[in-house]
């Protein structure tokens, strides 16, 4: 109890300034990138994306700015309690989507579709932090221990698959799987968990559904139908690659402007950006991204508590992940599997749940010397 | 005490790696971006430009036809037209239905176009309709979404101010036909329509020009967004025509009295057609909107036949305008000369056969000048007797009768003039001498057009010259027409008989064209009238008293006139024939007097063709 009395002692004001501004500007300068090319997405206009996504991103700053000065112990004790909520909320869409609405995959709140599996992705990074927080390192060897943990993954994945949303439950899976490695599972989890799941691919195969056995076959060859399934990957390599060294110039992107790429403002707008600005400014939005993703690995290691550890690195790699699948499916590297490229693409609850993210990892910054309860046992230092 | 840290060397290792794992995948990507905007951005550039731009012919407007003042007689007028983009219908019968709930279309209609849309790319629009009103333009504009594949674009369709009076000569464009779709890239474009006869036809090519083309930048749906390159059309050449519409009007008119008649205008000198005119005619301008079955075959099985230029295809016996053909073929013979006389009975007796003259009681003794005036058929039978058919066909083919002038008008037909080989050819049979007596008043097997014989009048009175019709003046700036035509080599002396006998005829008290003549000195017309046999009326009827009055109109007589004015200086040639009309110096020389008058007041031919 002595170390909330200290904690208390840091007015927020000091963690305001104290506040890593840096990683606020960089994370601003990417949003600002997403602006541009939201604007030229709309043929030169504000409306309709890219002025309410500065609305967005404005709220959300706010809100980043409200996590992060936000006591960590206050987001550990919430870190169950958000868990539950975020797994009812997927119910909830099921359930709905159950009831006639289709494959729905949000819940309508009025000013923003909410995607509750986008806010799902934190939760389960932030429960896992929890459970881990607490581990000792016999915990962290423990097979029985380990099983419990990925339970925080599966159940989630389980009910994203039924929506059916094969990209997200991926993201969960993949964000889990990093949490369990940095955290120190075993490597022969790993190993054997890689052999179990390339085994299990003609299982999967089985269980997709059409739409997204498609998706995987015209990721192998998108030529063969051109105008059919292949018809968003070939027109959104042609766009990159027309782009040449540096782009056809801001708002001349003829095969956005014309129609010819698909979901430009959402998924396939880093396809945008690249037509537009080319090599030289796919380039500097990559940058961008590393530096985040270095910004957030430092925060990670100074952190002196696994809690903020945990949270931190998971929601680095989460957010990472998202880079990678979006920008990786644009380029035909990967199927296509919908995935938004955060901070850029245009949506909302993607927008809300990158800021809330890096609102976490800058409240493990601000509290990274914070004593932090434990529930169980106290670990031996090796 | 134990601090709540996880190992820090091993999870600073694992971060480590997850790290450099995120480095080399940020690498991964932008090599794959180098790979696609560097090494293989050329191809993509390429493909890229192949969806944007998409290449489009281009029709060019039609030319316009004007007559000799530049009145036009045929001009492009802006319109709309619904057009069917099959590439972005799925279901063509579904959207044309759709279509019909707004529109007037039947269903025969709607499954034509869907045989069409069969036969062509997708990337081609289809026509649904054309000359489409206000009202339907915005009722497919408002219901647009409902209607995938239906769209309103500008056309231009044909129109012809003169309607009936220029309906054969000017003629009219229509679709193209399934045979002609290969012949120019342009058929394929909708909206493009085809000479189908008339000047339109036979002047087609130029006036349709060359296809154009033109690059758009399209859009996903096809949309032309701008124009980036444009090789303009070659725009469809304009036409001068040697006609005076506003006398082609005054002619048709004049026409309209009778069931069906028609007529030649033209220059003696020059071969200049002022008016070429055929009745019944049709407004040409409903083949350029949709003429619908009943209209089509209501002028097909019209038993006057409106579809025909009669001017140029009707063939008919000319009858006693024949007959100066003959007086010259036999004066250029040396078979009789200005004084030769022949007594006239009332018939002549060749071997055992009898024919008549038109009058039974005889004209008595008459010579060439007096024959023509009276038009005293046994003279002709007596001369052509000495003459032969041989001579007589060819001074035929010397004056244009019984071939093609290579007209300006496709529908032109030859005659017919016979001789000895042609009725072997025809017939396996010998000539016979009865033939060639009936052949020198103009019966038998010889038939001529209207314009056939004006021709063979100009160049009875133009001092002998060859000359031939025209209607083109210039296509475009390029002149078209000769003025100067190569003699006859005929002897000045015998054509001065024979336009002695053409002034008598009407402007003799005893002429058979007296009751037609103009008095005014300047205006003073000659001629020669013909009255031809359809039917013969046989010696039974004859002696019934049976007159051709009383005959059923379609095996009454053809009247016909061929003349000139003014009297001393031939400058106008007419030639008329009213088809079935009766008497030629009682209908069809009033006509031609008529005629004349009108083209003399209007004087075509002291104004050059303005182009």
């Amino acid at each position: 109890m002595d170390n909330l009395k200290l904690d208390k002692e840091v007015s927020v004001f000091n963690k305001f300034l104290s506040l890593k501004w840096g990683f606020v500007l960089l994370i601003s300068c990417v949003a600002c990138i997403g602006f541009a090319a939201l604007y030229s997405a709309a043929g030169g206009e504000f409306s309709p994306w890219a002025s309410r996504q500065a609305v967005r991103f404005l709220f959300g700053m706010g809100l980043l700015i409200f996590i992060a000065l936000t006591d960590i112990r206050f987001w550990l004790r919430l870190s169950y309690p958000l868990y539950i909520l975020g797994f009812l909320l997927l119910i909830i869409v099921e359930i709905m989507g159950q009831v006639g609405m289709g494959a729905q995959r949000w819940i309508n709140l009025g000013f923003i579709q909410l995607q509750p599996s986008e806010l799902m992705k934190i939760t389960v990074i932030m429960a896992l932090a929890k459970y881990f927080h607490t581990a000792t390192a016999e915990n962290i060897a423990n097979i029985k221990f380990l099983a419990v943990g990925s339970l925080f993954i599966i159940a989630p994945v389980a009910l994203v698959l039924l929506q059916p949303d094969l990209g997200t439950s991926l993201m969960i899976v993949l964000a889990g799987v990093a949490v369990f490695f940095f955290v120190g599972a075993p490597l022969w989890i790993f190993i054997s968990g890689a052999v179990l799941s390339l085994a299990s691919l003609p299982i999967a195969w089985f269980l997709m559904h059409d739409y997204q056995k498609r998706r995987v076959l015209t990721f192998l060859n998108p030529e063969s139908d051109p105008l059919g399934a292949g018809y968003h990957i070939t027109q959104s390599k042609i766009a990159l690659g027309s782009g040449g060294l540096s782009g056809k110039g801001f708002l001349e992107g003829t095969q956005s402007r014309l129609d010819f790429l698909p979901e430009k403002q959402t998924d396939f707008i880093f396809t945008l950006w690249a037509e537009e600005w080319g090599l030289l400014g796919g380039l500097l939005l990559l940058f961008l991204f590393g530096l985040i993703f270095l910004y957030s690995l430092r925060i990670a290691l100074r952190c002196r508590h696994a809690y903020g550890q945990i949270l931190a690195m998971g929601l680095s790699i989460n957010f990472s992940l998202y880079v990678f699948i979006n920008i990786a499916m644009v380029m035909g590297l990967i199927p296509v599997v919908g995935a938004p490229l955060p901070l850029i693409s245009y949506g909302g609850t993607s927008m809300l749940a990158a800021l809330i993210g890096f609102g976490l990892i800058l409240c493990c910054d601000l509290h990274k010397d914070a004593k932090l309860p434990r529930m169980h046992v106290t670990r031996s230092s090796f | 005490m134990g601090s709540n840290k996880l190992n820090t060397t091993g999870f600073s290792r694992r971060v480590f790696v997850l790290g450099a794992l995120q480095g080399s995948l940020l690498a991964v990507l932008g090599g794959r971006l180098a790979w696609l905007q560097l090494v293989q951005g050329d191809k993509y550039k390429t493909l890229s430009d192949k969806n944007r731009v998409s290449f489009k012919l281009v029709a060019p407007p039609r030319g316009e036809i004007f007559d000799r003042y530049g009145v036009p007689l045929a001009l492009n007028e802006e319109r709309f037209h619904i057009l069917l983009d099959s590439s972005r219908s799925e279901d063509i019968e579904e959207s044309l239905r759709r279509l019909a709930r707004y529109i007037d279309l039947n269903e025969e209609k709607i499954q034509s176009i869907i045989k069409k849309s069969k036969g062509v790319s997708s990337f081609v629009p289809l026509e649904v309709k054309n000359d489409v009103s206000w009202s339907e333009v915005s009722k497919i504009e408002v219901n647009s979404a409902n209607i995938p594949g239906i769209y309103i674009d500008n056309t231009s369709v044909r129109n012809y101010p003169l309607k009936e009076a220029s309906a054969h000569l000017i003629g009219y464009v229509g679709s193209i036909s399934a045979s002609d779709l290969k012949k120019d890239p342009m058929f394929s474009l909708p909206g493009v329509r085809v000479g189908k006869t008339g000047i339109e036809k036979a002047y087609d090519k130029s006036l349709r020009g060359d296809v154009g083309n033109q690059r758009n930048e399209v859009n996903v749906r096809g949309q032309k967004i701008r124009t980036l390159e444009q090789n303009s059309p070659g725009r469809g050449d304009n036409l001068f025509l040697s006609i005076d519409a506003e006398l082609q009007k005054v002619v048709q008119g004049y026409l309209e009295r009778y069931k069906s008649a028609s007529c030649v205008i033209m220059d003696a000198h020059t071969g200049a057609v002022y008016s070429l005119a055929s009745h019944p005619g049709f407004d040409p301008n409903i083949f350029t909107s949709s003429l619908d079955k009943k209209q089509w075959q209501e002028l097909v099985s019209n038993p006057k036949f409106p579809l025909n230029n009669k001017a140029i295809s009707g063939q008919y016996p000319p009858g006693s305008t024949f007959k100066m053909v003959t007086a010259l073929a036999a004066l250029e013979a040396g078979v009789i000369h200005a004084g030769t006389t022949v007594s006239c009975s009332g018939q002549y007796q060749y071997g055992k056969d009898k024919f008549h003259c038109w009058k039974r009681s005889g004209h008595g003794t008459v010579n060439v000048v007096k024959s023509l005036m009276v038009s005293c058929d046994t003279y002709f039978y007596k001369i052509a007797t000495d003459l032969g058919i041989e001579r007589l066909s060819d001074m035929a083919h010397r004056l244009g009768l019984g071939e093609k002038y290579n007209f300006d008008l496709n529908e032109e037909r030859a005659g017919l003039i016979p001789d000895q080989e042609w009725k072997i050819g025809r017939f396996g049979q010998k000539w016979k001498p009865g033939e060639t007596i009936i052949s020198s008043i103009g019966q038998g097997y010889i038939l001529a057009t209207p314009l056939q014989l004006a021709v063979m009048t100009s160049r009875l009175v133009n001092g002998g010259k060859a000359v031939k019709p025209w209607l083109v003046g210039y296509v475009g700036e390029q002149k078209m027409y000769q003025e100067q035509w190569p003699s006859l080599g005929l002897s000045e002396k015998h054509l001065k008989l024979v336009h002695l006998g053409m002034d008598r005829t009407v402007n003799h008290k005893d002429g058979t064209a007296y009751q037609s003549r103009i008095e005014e000195r300047d205006k003073m017309m000659a001629g020669k009238t013909g009255t031809s046999q359809v039917k013969k009326i046989s010696s039974y009827e004859r002696e019934q008293g049976i007159k051709n009055e009383d005959v059923i109109w379609r095996h009454r007589d053809h009247a016909l006139f061929v003349g000139y004015a003014p009297l001393k200086s031939p400058r106008y040639v007419v030639s008329v024939v009213v088809e079935h009309g009766g008497g030629g110096s009682t209908v069809a020389a009033p006509l031609a007097r008529d005629l004349l008058l009108e083209v003399q007041k209007r004087d075509p031919a002291k104004v050059k063709i303005n182009f």
